[in-house]
C-alpha cells in the first residue's frame, strides 16, 4: 500500500522541526535541504501510520532477534591492542593524546 | 579454461590435483577484474599484492597436501563494510575514505585461516543504505546483465562481481534483503544466514539486531562450502549461536522428496512483474516434479513487514552511526570549530551522503520523547507478531519459497528521487530480518533478458535445509549457471 491510498490525513513535519532534529544528531544541514528533507519525512513517516491497523494490545515488544542466551566469559586477562594501533587513525593527535576543539566554557 | 570462470568446486579439484596452483588462478582473477571492472565498477579496492603473497602461501599449503580447506587457494573479495587489517574499509562512505583498520573481522580471520585468498573490497550503498548501490559516495556499480540497470544493493558491488567472474565468491551483508535481492537482480547464488550463526565481530553495523553476514556465490554449493568456514560461535560477537555447525557440504545430497514447501500466499499479490511470477511458479512445479509436497501457507502480517523493518532501522541506525564523529576515526572537519559540538556538526554535514542523513534523522525522530511508543515501541510489537507468523508457518513446512523482488532489476536514476519508491522495491526481503530466520536466493529464470531471484526461507539454523534444497534444484536445472558477456 501506498501512503496515497492510507486515508490517513496528510502528515507533516516542517522545515523547523526537521532542523531541530538534525542538530539533535550533530548534522549540520541548509535551509534548503531542510526544506527537501522537511517533505520527504513526511511521506515516510505518513507511510509508517499503516501500523496503526494492527491490534498490538497485548503483544510484547520483540527484544531479541535469535535466542540469544546470557553470555558470560571467564574474567582472563589478555593483551589487547597495542596503544599505537589504536591511535593510528586519530585524525588530530597530540603524542599519545587525542585532541579535539574546547568542549566545556570559554577560552 | 578460464580459470575466473570456475566455481570454487571445480577450482578446488583443479587446486588440489596440481592442474593449476593459486598464484595463476589468482592472477587470472585479478587480470579479469583489471579488464572489466571499469566497466562494471563492483570494486571500491584491489588488493593485488596482498592477493598475490596469500595466493603463493596458500599454494605452500596446497604442496605439502597439508590443512586443506575446500577454499584453500581461492580468491574471494568482499562487502566494503566487513573490516580487513590493514586494508581500507569505507562502507563506501565519505568518512570512511581513508579509514584502515587496526583488526580483522572474525569473518576474515576464518576464511584466512582457512587459506582463502582476499582480493579485495566491494562497492555498497553508503552504510548499506540502499536497494540499488546508487547511494555509494565514490561512483554506481553497473548490473553486468544491462549496464544501464542498477545491480540491486546493498550488497551491489559483491553481486555484480560475483556474477562477472570477478572473484569466485563474495561476502555480502544483509539487513533487510542486501545479499538476495542483489544475488536475485545479477543471477547469483546468495545466502541471508540466521542471526547469530555467523559472528559480526568487524562488521561496521547498520543496524545490530538485523545484520547478517553471508556468502554470495556461484551455486548452493558453493555458499555452503564458504558458510562451513564462517559459521559458529564468536567470544567477540556476544549475540553468536553456540548450536553445533552441520556438516553443510555433507547434508548438501540429502533427498528433498517429501520435505514441505510452502507458497506465502501474501507474497504473490498484484504488482509483481509476470515475468517474475511465471518463473517462480515453474520453479515450484520444479520443487514438485523433484517430489517436494507444496502448500499454501498465510503470513499474515507481511504488510507491515516494511514499516517495521525501516522503523527499527532508522533508529539503530541512527545509534550506530552516532560514533563517526572526527574524533577517533575517519574523516574530521575541525576546522574553524568554536567548540566540539562545531566539529560534529561539521564532519557528519561533509562526510554522510543524503540518504545517511535521512536515515539518521528519522531515527532519532521516532525515538524521541512524545513519537517512541507510537513508532519505535509499536514497530517492535508487530515485529513479535512477524516473527510468530513465521513460527506458525515453519508448524505446517519445512521452508517458503518466494520472489525475492517484484521486479527484475530497475534502471540507474529510475528511483533515486523518490525516497519511498526506493524503499518499496523491498518488500519481499525485509521481514526475515526482523524475524533472524535465514533465506537463500536462488536464481530460477530470466524476464526481458534480466535474471530472476527467487528466495527459500527456513526456521532459525536450517541453513541446511535451504541449502539443500536450493542444491536440489541446481542439480535439476542451470538457470545459476548463466553468465552476462562481460564475464567472459
Amino acid at each position: 500500500m501506498t501512503p496515497s491510498e492510507s486515508n490517513k490525513p496528510a502528515f507533516s513535519i516542517d522545515a523547523d522541526m526537521v532542523k531541530h532534529v538534525a542538530f539533535l544528531v550533530r548534522l549540520g544541514i541548509q535551509d534548503e535541504e531542510a526544506q527537501a528533507f522537511s517533505h520527504q519525512f513526511s511521506a515516510i513517516i505518513d507511510y509508517f501510520h499503516l501500523l496503526n491497523e494492527v491490534d498490538t494490545g497485548d503483544v510484547p515488544p520483540a527484544c531479541e532477534t535469535s535466542n540469544t542466551r546470557s553470555v558470560m566469559r571467564p574474567d582472563v586477562i589478555k593483551p589487547s591492542m597495542p596503544r599505537e594501533d589504536f591511535l593510528k587513525n586519530v585524525p588530530h593527535r597530540e603524542g599519545d593524546y587525542v585532541q579535539v576543539p574546547l568542549v566545556f566554557g570559554e577560552e | 579454461m578460464q580459470p575466473h570462470t570456475l566455481s570454487i568446486r571445480e577450482a578446488h579439484e583443479l587446486l588440489t590435483t596440481k592442474q593449476i596452483s593459486s598464484v595463476e588462478l589468482t592472477t587470472a582473477v585479478l587480470d579479469h577484474i583489471h579488464k572489466t571492472d571499469p566497466l562494471i565498477n563492483a570494486f571500491v579496492t584491489i588488493a593485488d599484492e596482498l592477493a598475490l603473497e596469500q595466493a603463493r602461501l596458500a599454494d605452500q599449503r596446497l604442496r605439502q597436501s597439508e590443512d586443506i580447506t575446500p577454499l584453500t587457494g581461492i580468491p574471494f573479495a568482499v562487502k566494503d563494510c566487513i573490516s580487513t587489517r590493514g586494508l581500507r574499509t569505507t562502507c563506501s562512505s565519505k568518512i570512511l575514505e581513508n579509514y584502515i583498520p587496526p583488526y580483522n573481522a572474525t569473518v576474515i580471520d576464518r576464511l584466512s585461516t582457512a587459506g582463502a585468498v582476499l582480493i579485495g573490497k566491494q562497492n555498497m550503498d553508503e552504510f548499506g543504505m540502499g536497494s540499488s548501490c546508487e547511494n555509494s559516495a565514490f561512483f554506481d556499480t553497473h548490473n553486468p546483465w544491462d549496464l544501464e540497470r542498477v545491480p540491486g544493493g546493498s550488497s551491489g558491488g559483491s553481486a555484480a562481481a560475483v556474477a562477472a567472474n570477478m572473484g569466485l565468491f563474495a561476502l555480502g551483508e544483509d539487513t533487510g534483503g542486501s545479499i538476495r535481492m542483489p544475488a536475485g537482480f545479477c543471477n547469483v547464488t546468495g545466502l541471508k544466514t540466521t542471526y547469530g550463526r555467523v559472528s559480526r565481530y568487524g562488521l561496521i553495523a547498520l543496524v545490530s539486531s538485523f545484520d547478517s553476514i553471508g556468502p554470495m556465490a556461484r551455486s548452493a554449493y558453493d555458499c555452503a562450502a564458504v558458510l562451513q568456514s564462517i559459521a559458529g560461535q564468536d567470544l567477540k560477537d556476544a549475540t553468536s549461536l553456540p548450536d553445533p555447525i552441520p556438516d553443510y557440504l555433507k547434508m548438501l545430497d540429502k533427498p528433498v522428496k517429501g520435505l514441505r514447501l510452502g507458497i506465502p500466499k501474501e507474497y504473490f499479490q498484484a504488482g509483481m512483474e509476470a515475468g517474475v511470477e511465471s518463473s517462480i511458479r515453474e520453479a515450484i512445479q520444479k520443487f514438485e516434479e523433484l517430489g517436494m509436497e507444496i502448500r499454501e501457507v498465510s503470513l499474515p502480517h507481511t504488510t507491515y513487514g516494511l514499516p517495521v523493518y525501516y522503523l527499527v532501522l532508522f533508529a539503530e541506525a541512527s545509534a550506530n552511526l552516532a560514533r563517526f564523529d572526527g574524533t577517533r576515526f575517519g574523516l574530521s572537519v575541525a576546522e574553524g570549530a568554536e567548540n566540539v559540538i562545531d566539529q560534529y556538526l561539521q564532519t557528519r554535514r561533509e562526510g554522510f551522503g543524503p540518504e545517511v542523513k535521512r536515515r539518521i534523522m528519522l531515527g532519532a525522530y521516532v525515538l524521541s520523547a512524545g513519537y517512541y511508543d507510537a513508532y519505535y515501541l509499536k514497530a517492535q510489537k508487530v515485529r513479535t507478531l512477524l516473527r510468530q507468523d513465521f513460527e506458525a508457518a515453519f508448524e505446517q513446512c519445512d521452508a517458503l519459497v518466494a520472489p525475492t523482488c517484484p521486479t527484475t532489476a530497475f534502471k540507474l536514476g529510475e528511483k533515486t528521487d523518490d525516497p519511498l519508491t526506493m524503499y518499496l522495491s523491498d518488500i519481499y526481503v525485509v521481514a526475515t530480518n526482523p524475524a533472524g530466520v535465514p533465506s537463500l536466493c536462488v536464481p530460477c529464470g530470466f524476464s526481458n533478458n534480466m535474471p530472476v531471484g527467487m528466495q527459500l526461507i527456513g526456521k532459525h539454523l536450517s541453513e541446511d535445509v535451504l541449502l539443500q534444497i536450493g542444491h536440489a534444484y541446481q542439480s535439476a536445472t542451470d538457470w545459476h549457471l548463466k553468465r552476462p558477456a562481460v564475464s567472459k
